[in-house]
C-alpha cells in the first residue's frame, strides 16, 4: 500500500505541464532515434547530459526515461519495414516482421509490436514500482556459473532458428563466434583477430553485422535475381491493423514475452538480446501456425520478441534504481547524469530520493501510454514505404543502412566491414545458409566464453560450480530437457504405438 | 554498443553564449578565445564527462567563448590518440582528455604511438580506488586480505575493471608489495563496474578493486566493507585507512589530465597552462569534483611530464608482471 501512495505521488511529479511535456519531446527523440540504426538512446542521452545543468531532476529524467522506452519502439519499425534492425534487441524482430511484410502484413507486424511494447512496457514499469526488491535479490543470486548455464540453455533454444539444415544453421552459428571474438579479450587484455589493426580491437558492432547480413545481403541477393523472378513485396493485405485472428494469436505472446523479458533484464548481465531470442524460440514451439515461421511470417514472433525487448528495458531500470547498479550503456549514463545533479546512485536511492524516482517510475507509465499513442496513427504512413517499387526502395535500403553505420562511428571501416558482411550475407542466401544464427552466435559466444571463463576463474579451476550451484543445475536440467525432451518423447510414442506388435517370440 | 563513436557537437549554449559576447562586450570576446576538446572516448564516460565539464567551467568562468567537443571512442583511447597527433598537430587552441587508463592500453595494446609524442599540459583529477568486501566476509581489515592472499593467492578471487586497466594494475602493485607472484593472482575482470559491483553483492568473488565512487553508495548503505583506499592520505568523511597505513605500501590515483597536440608553440602552450590552472582553482572546478567524486590533483607543465613518465614507467613494470605487456 505503501507503494501506492508512493506512485500516486510520483504521478502528481510527472503529471506537471512542463513535465508531461518533458516526456512527449523524450518520447518523440525516443521513436525518432530508435528508427535510425546507428543512434541508440545511449548515445543521444550522452549527448543531451549538458541539459542536467540547465533543468530541475525531474524533468531531465522524465525527458531520458521518454528516449529510453521510446528507442525501444522506435528501433522494431525499420526491423519488420526494411530488415535493418536499429537496437540488438530488435534483431530477432526482423526475422519474422519483415516477412510479414513482404507478404502484406507489414500493418499487422507494426501494430502487434506497438501494442505488444505497450503490454510489457507496462507489465514491466508495474514490475519495477511492486516487484524491484524481490527481484533484485534474485537477479543478484545470479553469478558467472548460473549466467553460463542460462546461455547453454540459450544455445539450446537457438536450434530454433537454425533452419531446416543443421549442418547450415550450425556453420553459421559458428561463423557468428569468430567474428564474436573479434578484439580484445576481456579476461586477458589481449588481442584477438585484429589483424594489426586499432579499430578492430573493440570488435565488430553487432548492428553492423546485423545490417550487413540481413539488409545489404538481401539487397544483392534481390539485385542478382531481379529478372528472375517478380517482385515479391506485397503492398498491404487486408486490414492496416490487426485482424480478429491476429489479436488472438498475439496476446499470449505478449505475457509470456514480458515474463521471459523482465527478470532476464533486472539481471546484472542479463541484456536485451537472450530473451528475445528465448521468447521467439518458444512462440515457434507453441504455435499452431509453424509452418508460417520463415515463409510468410508468423505473428507470435514478432509479438513475443517485442515484448520481451520492452519488458527487459524495464527490468534494467530494476538493478538501476534499487542498487545504483547501471547494467546497460543507457542505464550508466543515466547514472552520471544523476551524479551531475550531486545525486549519489545507489542504495539509497529510494529512501533519498523519493520523488525523483517515483516520479521517474510514474513518466515510465505516462511514456508508454504516449508512445502507443504516436506510433499505431504512424503504422499508416510507413507501411506506405513498401509501395515503393522494389529497385527504388533497395536503393533506398542501402543508402540508409550505409548512412546509418557511418553514422555509429563515422569510421569507413565499418563501412568496409559492412560491405564484407553483405557479400557473405549475400552468398550464404544465395547457397541457402541462414543468416540468424550468425548474429546469435556472435552475441551468444563471446557471453558465454567470458562467463565460463569467470567461473572457472572464481572457482580455481573446479568444474563442480555448475551443478553444486542449484540455480545453475536446475538451468542445465532445463536445457537438457530441451535438448532430449523430443527426442525421448518420440521414442516413448513409438516404444508405445510399435510396441505390440514387435514384442519377441509373439506371433 | 558505445564502442568508437566519433561526435562533433558544438554547444549550442555555447554559441549563444559567444554570441552575445561578441555583440555586447567586444572587448571581452578578443580575450576568450573557442577552443577544441578531443575526447579519444565515446560520449558519456570519465574521459567525456571530464571533457564536458572543462567545457563547462571554463565557459562559466569567461576563460573561452565556447567550445567543440570532438569524440572518437575506442580501445582505451588507443583509436584517437594517432589522430590526436597526425589531424591535430600544432592547433595551438585544443586540449585531449586522457589519462592513466590510456597509458595502460597504450602498452596493453602494443599502440604505436604513445604520450610522449603530445604535449603535457596539466594533470587535473585523480580518482582514488577502494579495497572492499562484500558486508559478510571473513575479511575484517586489509590485513586479513593480505594473509589470505599471502596464504593462497588462487583462492582469493578479486573482481574489478577491464583486464590491464587501473584496478588490475592496483591489485598486481598489492600483491607485488607483499611478495605474492603477480602470475598467480586469480583477477576477475568485468566490463564495468556495474557488474564487478554484483558480483560482490552477490557473493561471487572474495573482494573488489575499483574507484572509490562506484563503491561508495554500497559502503554507505553497509553492504559492502571498505577495507582500504589508495590515496596518499586519509580522506574526510572516509572510515577506512589508506593502503599504506593498512601495511601495503602502494598509493595509486586514476589520474586524468589533458595534453596539447605535438608541435604547438611555446606561447599557446604557455596560455593554456594558465587558463587550465585559473580553472582548476575556481569554485566551479572545485563544486563540480566534489559532486563527481574526483580528487583535485593539479600538475602543471613540466612537473606533469616528470611524472607522466615516471608513471608509464610503473604501469610498464607491473603490466609486465600481470603478462599483459
Amino acid at each position: 500500500m505503501e507503494t501506492l501512495s508512493h506512485l500516486g505521488h510520483g504521478f502528481s511529479v510527472a503529471f506537471s505541464p512542463m513535465n508531461l511535456l518533458w516526456c512527449l519531446v523524450g518520447t518523440t527523440l525516443g521513436t525518432a532515434i530508435g528508427v535510425l540504426p546507428g543512434l541508440g538512446p545511449a548515445l543521444t542521452i550522452a549527448l543531451l547530459l549538458p541539459i542536467t545543468y540547465q533543468v530541475a531532476p525531474e524533468a531531465s529524467f522524465i525527458l531520458f526515461a521518454g528516449i529510453y522506452y521510446g528507442a525501444m519502439y522506435g528501433g522494431s519499425t525499420t526491423s519488420i519495414l526494411l530488415n535493418t534492425p536499429g537496437e540488438s534487441a530488435t534483431i530477432v524482430t526482423a526475422l519474422e516482421g519483415n516477412r510479414m511484410a513482404r507478404s502484406g502484413r507489414g500493418g499487422a507486424a507494426l501494430a502487434t509490436s506497438a501494442i505488444g511494447s505497450f503490454v510489457a512496457g507496462t507489465i514491466g514499469t508495474l514490475g519495477v514500482a511492486f516487484l524491484a526488491p524481490v527481484v533484485v535479490k534474485f537477479a543478484l543470486a545470479f553469478g558467472p556459473a548460473e549466467y553460463f548455464s542460462l546461455m547453454v540453455l540459450a544455445f539450446i533454444t537457438v536450434s530454433a532458428v537454425l533452419g531446416s539444415s543443421s549442418v547450415r544453421g550450425l556453420t553459421s552459428l559458428f561463423i557468428g563466434f569468430v567474428i564474436g571474438m573479434i578484439g580484445v579479450d576481456l579476461q586477458t587484455g589481449q588481442p584477438r583477430f585484429t589483424f594489426g589493426m586499432n579499430e578492430l580491437l573493440d570488435g565488430v558492432d553487432v548492428i553492423i553485422a546485423a545490417v550487413g547480413l540481413f539488409a545489404v545481403g538481401e539487397t544483392l541477393y534481390m539485385a542478382s535475381r531481379r529478372y528472375a523472378g517478380k517482385d515479391e513485396i506485397v503492398p498491404l493485405k487486408g486490414s492496416l491493423y490487426m485482424t480478429a485472428a491476429e489479436w488472438g494469436r498475439s496476446w499470449k505472446p505478449w505475457l509470456r514475452g514480458a515474463l521471459i523479458g523482465f527478470p532476464i533484464g533486472a539481471m546484472p548481465a542479463g541484456g536485451a538480446e537472450i530473451p528475445t531470442f528465448l521468447s521467439y524460440a518458444i512462440e515457434k514451439k507453441l504455435s499452431k501456425h509453424k509452418e508460417e515461421f520463415g515463409t510468410v511470417g508468423a505473428i507470435e514472433g514478432v509479438a513475443g520478441p517485442e515484448a520481451a525487448n520492452n519488458a527487459s528495458a524495464a527490468g534494467v531500470l530494476v538493478p538501476m534504481l534499487t542498487l545504483g547498479l547501471p547494467t546497460s550503456a543507457t542505464a550508466a549514463i543515466m547514472l552520471s547524469a544523476f551524479q551531475s545533479y550531486g545525486i549519489n546512485p545507489g542504495p539509497l536511492l529510494l529512501t533519498t530520493q523519493a520523488d525523483l524516482v517515483w516520479g521517474l517510475i510514474a513518466s515510465l507509465f505516462i511514456a508508454n501510454v504516449i508512445l502507443v499513442i504516436l506510433n499505431l496513427p504512424l503504422i499508416g504512413l510507413w507501411v506506405r514505404l513498401l509501395k515503393i517499387p522494389a529497385p527504388q526502395l533497395y536503393a533506398g535500403i542501402l543508402v540508409f543502412a550505409t548512412v546509418g553505420t557511418y553514422g555509429i562511428s563515422q569510421s569507413p571501416i565499418d563501412l568496409i566491414i559492412l560491405y564484407l558482411l553483405g557479400a557473405a550475407g549475400f552468398l550464404m542466401r544465395r547457397f541457402d545458409f541462414p543468416t540468424a544464427p550468425v548474429i546469435i552466435g556472435m552475441i551468444l559466444g563471446p557471453l558465454a566464453e567470458t562467463q565460463f571463463r569467470r567461473a572457472m576463474t572464481i572457482s580455481n579451476g573446479d568444474w563442480s560450480v555448475f551443478y553444486t550451484h542449484k540455480l545453475s543445475l536446475v538451468l542445465l536440467i532445463l536445457a537438457f530437457i530441451g535438448l532430449a525432451g523430443p527426442h525421448i518423447w518420440a521414442f516413448i510414442e513409438h516404444r508405445r504405438r510399435r510396441g505390440p506388435e514387435h514384442v519377441p517370440g509373439d506371433a | 554498443m558505445l564502442n568508437r563513436r566519433r561526435f562533433l557537437m558544438s554547444t549550442a549554449a555555447a554559441g549563444a553564449a559567444g554570441f552575445v559576447a561578441t555583440h555586447l562586450t567586444p572587448a571581452f570576446a578578443q580575450d576568450a578565445p573557442q577552443i577544441q576538446i578531443f575526447v579519444p572516448a565515446a560520449p558519456g564516460g570519465g574521459w567525456d564527462q571530464t571533457g564536458r565539464t572543462i567545457d563547462q567551467v571554463l565557459r562559466s568562468e569567461k576563460l573561452i567563448s565556447g567550445s567543440q567537443i570532438t569524440n572518437v571512442g575506442g580501445a582505451g583511447g588507443t583509436v584517437g590518440l594517432p589522430q590526436f597527433i597526425s589531424q591535430w598537430k600544432g592547433k595551438g587552441n585544443s586540449l585531449m582528455v586522457a589519462g592513466m587508463v590510456m597509458v595502460g592500453a597504450i602498452i596493453a595494446n602494443k599502440s604505436a604511438n604513445n604520450l610522449s609524442e603530445v604535449t603535457p599540459i596539466a594533470r587535473l583529477t585523480g580518482e582514488f580506488e577502494a579495497l572492499v568486501v562484500p558486508a559478510d566476509s571473513p575479511f575484517k581489515t586489509a590485513g586479513d586480505f593480505v594473509a589470505a592472499l599471502k596464504a593462497d593467492p588462487t583462492k582469493v578471487p578479486v573482481a574489478g575493471g577491464s583486464a590491464g586497466g587501473s584496478d588490475h594494475i592496483l591489485f598486481g602493485l598489492i600483491a607485488k608489495t607483499v611478495g605474492v607472484p603477480a602470475t598467480n593472482l586469480s583477477y576477475v575482470p568485468f566490463a564495468g563496474g556495474g557488474e564487478a559491483l554484483s558480483a560482490l553483492l552477490g557473493n561471487q568473488v572474495a573482494a573488489g578493486i575499483s574507484g572509490f565512487g562506484e563503491f561508495s553508495e554500497q559502503i554507505k548503505a553497509g553492504a559492502l566493507r571498505l577495507l582500504a583506499i589508495s590515496a596518499d592520505k586519509r580522506q574526510d568523511g572516509i572510515d577506512a585507512p589508506t593502503m599504506k597505513e593498512a601495511g601495503i605500501d602502494v598509493e595509486l590515483f586514476n589520474w586524468r589530465g589533458v595534453f596539447a597536440p605535438p608541435g604547438v608553440s611555446d606561447a599557446d602552450k604557455a596560455a593554456m597552462v594558465t587558463m587550465i590552472e585559473t580553472m582548476a582553482k575556481s569554485d566551479a572546478w572545485a563544486t563540480e569534483c566534489k559532486n563527481r567524486n574526483w580528487t583535485p590533483i593539479l600538475l602543471t607543465g613540466d612537473d606533469y611530464a616528470k611524472f607522466l613518465a615516471d608513471d608509464t614507467a610503473r604501469i610498464t613494470a607491473i603490466l609486465k608482471d600481470l603478462g599483459l605487456a
